[in-house]
C-alpha cells in the first residue's frame, strides 16, 4: 500500500474513532448484547441459540448502520466541506483518495466488529460458562459479517459517488435487505421462462448475494461452516466490493468538484 | 517557461433537466512569470474560484489548456510544486494543527524524518507555535486561515495559489496574512491570489488581472497603473476667503473647518494659485492625483473583454 493510501485510510479511521456517534453506536450494540443476555436467561435450554442469534444480529445491524451512515458521507462530506480540495491539490490521485477512504472505513468496521464480538463472547461465556470446540464456527460467522460490511461499504461508496446522501442511504439499505434474499430471488428467477427468466436472473446475479454470508442460524446450532464456503465468500466479497469501488472511482474520476 | 499559463481555457457548466448551459469562464489566455505575485481581481461571481479550480484540476476545462511550470495541470509532478489555500477553508476539525499538517506533509511525500521538523517550523512561521497540539475546532477564523497558509507551504512549493486569503478576517488578521504573503514573495515564490480587496492587491502584487462575469477585462503592472496621473492636481489650503472664487471656477471642492481641498485640472493650477495668493490663503500642499488600483478596477469592469492578455 502506498504511503498516501495508508495516510488517507488512517485519517478516515481516526475521524470515525473521534466521532462520538460511533461510540454511541458501540454502546448501543453492547446494550443490545446485554438485552440478549437477559432474554437468554429466560429461554431455558436454548440460551446459547438465542444468544448467538440476538448477538450476531445486533453486530450485523450496528455494523451495517455504521457502514451506510459513514459510507455515504465518505466523499460527499469532503466535497461539501471542501477538505477534499487541499487533498487533491497534492500528488494524490483520485483513485487513491477513494480507495484510501474505503480502506479506512473497512478498518474502522473491522475494529468495531472486534469490540462488539469481544462483548458478545464475554456475554456468551457468562451465560453458558463453557466454550465448545464447535464454537470455532462462530468466528467464521463473524468473519462473514465483516465481509458483508465490506460489500455494504463499497456499495454505499458507489451510490454516494453519483447521488445525494439520503438517496445513497436508501439505495444501500435496500440493496442490503434484497441481498439477504438473493437465494430466493435466484430461485424465483429460475422458475420463469423466456426473456423474463434471463432478465430476472441477470438482476438476481447483479445484486449482492448476501444470503450465503448468513450462517448465524447454523452456527447457533453448533453446525460447522465448510471451508469451501469461507473461500467462496471471501472471493465473492472481494470481487463484488472491488467492482463497486472501481465503479465509484470511474464516476469520481470524471466528476467536476464544483 | 511560464509559472502558470492558460490558453483559451474555458469552463461551461451544464445543469438541470433541460441541460441549461452556464459559462463560468470565457476563454482565458493568461501567463504568469515565475517569481511574480499575481493578483486575480474581480467581484463575487466573476469566475476567480473557477479559474483556480481549473488550475488545481478540481474541475475539468470544457476547452483550452492550462499548464503549470510547463506541465499540464493533471501531471502529478506539478502537484508537489504547488500549494493551495481554498476560499474560506474548512479543515478536519477533529485533528490538532500538528496532526493536520503532518497529514498534509505525508500526502505531499515528505519523509517521516523531515515531517516533525517541517511541521514545527511552519507552525512557528505562521505564528502558531504554542497551539499545535490543540484541536482545530477550538481555533478562531484568523487562526484557521493561518493553518490554511501553513498547509499550503508545508512542502515548500514553488507556486502558491491563494483563493481570497483575506476574506472574512479582521484588520489584524488581514495584516498578518498580508505579512505572510509578503514573506513568501521575498523568498521568490510565485504567488497567484484572488481577491476583491483592492488595497491588499495594491500592496502586494506585481501584476493584476481583472475578471468580470467570467471574462478577462484587463491585465496590468501595478506600479504602472498606480503611477499614472489622473490629469488633476489636489490643492489644500487654509483660509475661507478664496472659496467663492474657487467655487466660481467649477472645480471640485471640499471644506473642513478652515481647511479646504480642491481638485484642479493640471492646466489650471497657476490660475488656482493666483486666486489663493489674492485671498492671502496659506497653501498646505499641492500634489498631482495618481490613479489607484481601484480606478483601474472600476474602469476595467466597464471595459470590453481584454485582447492583449499576456
Amino acid at each position: 500500500m502506498s504511503s498516501r493510501l495508508a495516510s488517507i485510510a488512517y485519517n478516515t479511521y481516526r475521524e470515525a474513532v473521534r466521532d462520538r456517534v460511533l461510540y454511541n453506536l458501540v454502546v448501543f450494540a453492547l446494550l443490545l448484547v446485554t438485552a440478549a443476555l437477559l432474554v437468554g436467561q429466560i429461554s431455558i435450554g436454548i440460551e446459547r441459540v438465542v444468544m448467538v442469534n440476538l448477538g450476531f444480529t445486533a453486530i450485523t445491524f450496528f455494523g451495517v448502520a455504521i457502514a451506510i451512515f459513514i459510507g455515504i458521507g465518505l466523499v460527499s462530506k469532503e466535497i461539501e466541506k471542501k477538505t477534499l480540495y487541499t487533498v487533491l491539490a497534492r500528488p494524490v490521485r483520485r483513485w487513491e483518495f477513494i480507495l484510501g477512504k474505503f480502506l479506512g472505513l473497512v478498518g474502522t468496521l473491522a475494529v468495531n466488529t472486534l469490540f462488539m464480538a469481544l462483548g458478545f463472547f464475554a456475554a456468551l461465556f457468562f451465560l453458558v460458562r463453557d466454550f465448545e470446540r464447535s464454537d470455532v464456527s462462530l468466528f467464521a460467522a463473524l468473519y462473514f459479517i465483516v465481509l458483508q460490511l465490506v460489500i455494504v461499504t463499497a456499495v454505499a461508496l458507489l451510490f454516494s459517488s453519483f447521488s445525494s446522501p439520503l438517496l445513497s442511504a436508501v439505495l444501500s439499505l435496500s440493496l442490503f435487505v434484497i441481498g439477504n434474499f438473493a437465494q430466493d430471488l435466484r430461485a424465483f428467477a429460475s422458475l420463469m421462462t423466456g426473456v423474463s427468466r434471463w432478465l430476472a436472473l441477470a438482476v438476481a446475479y447483479v445484486l449482492p448475494n448476501l444470503s450465503s454470508f448468513n450462517v448465524v442460524s447454523s452456527v447457533a446450532h453448533s453446525q460447522p461452516v465448510p471451508v469451501a464456503l469461507v473461500l467462496w465468500n471471501t472471493a465473492y466479497a472481494l470481487l463484488y466490493a472491488g467492482a463497486a469501488v472501481a465503479g465509484a472511482v470511474l464516476v469520481f474520476d470524471r466528476r467536476n468538484l464544483k | 517557461m511560464y509559472a502558470i499559463e492558460t490558453v483559451a481555457l474555458e469552463k461551461l457548466y451544464v445543469s438541470g433537466f433541460w441541460r441549461k448551459k452556464k459559462i463560468a469562464l470565457h476563454p482565458l489566455t493568461l501567463a504568469v512569470e515565475e517569481g511574480e505575485v499575481f493578483g486575480y481581481l474581480g467581484p463575487n461571481g466573476a469566475g476567480k474560484t473557477t479559474t483556480l479550480k481549473l488550475l488545481m484540476g478540481l474541475v475539468f476545462p470544457t476547452r483550452g489548456t492550462a499548464k503549470i511550470l510547463g506541465m499540464p495541470v493533471d501531471d502529478s509532478r506539478v502537484k508537489s510544486q504547488i500549494g493551495f489555500l481554498p476560499e474560506q477553508p474548512y479543515f478536519y476539525d477533529y485533528l490538532t494543527a500538528h496532526e493536520l499538517l503532518d497529514y498534509y506533509a505525508q500526502l505531499s511525500g515528505i519523509t517521516s524524518k523531515d515531517r516533525r521538523r517541517r511541521v514545527e517550523a511552519v507552525l512557528d512561521r505562521v505564528g502558531l507555535p504554542d497551539v499545535g497540539r490543540q484541536q482545530l475546532r477550538k481555533f478562531s477564523k484568523g487562526m484557521l486561515q493561518r493553518v490554511g497558509i501553513a498547509q499550503a507551504i508545508i512542502h515548500d512549493p514553488r507556486i502558491v495559489f491563494l483563493d481570497e486569503p483575506m476574506s472574512g478576517l479582521d484588520p489584524i488578521g488581514r495584516r498578518e496574512v498580508r505579512d505572510l504573503i509578503q514573506a513568501l514573495k521575498d523568498e521568490g515564490k510565485t504567488i497567484f491570489f484572488s481577491t476583491h480587496i483592492l488595497s491588499d492587491a495594491e500592496a502586494l502584487c506585481d501584476r493584476v488581472a481583472v475578471l468580470h462575469k467570467g471574462e478577462l477585462r484587463g491585465v496590468g503592472v501595478v506600479a504602472d497603473l498606480t503611477a499614472r496621473t489622473s490629469g488633476k492636481v489636489e490643492i489644500i489650503w487654509n483660509g475661507a476667503e478664496a472659496i467663492p472664487d474657487i467655487t466660481a471656477r467649477g472645480w471640485e471642492l471640499r471644506q473642513t473647518a478652515d481647511t479646504a481641498r480642491a481638485l484642479v485640472p493640471e492646466t489650471e493650477v497657476d490660475a488656482a494659485l493666483d486666486i489663493l495668493r489674492r485671498n492671502h490663503a496659506r497653501l498646505v500642499s499641492l500634489n498631482p492625483v495618481r490613479t489607484t488600483l481601484e480606478d483601474y478596477f472600476v474602469e476595467r469592469l466597464g471595459a470590453p473583454a481584454a485582447e492583449v492578455t499576456r
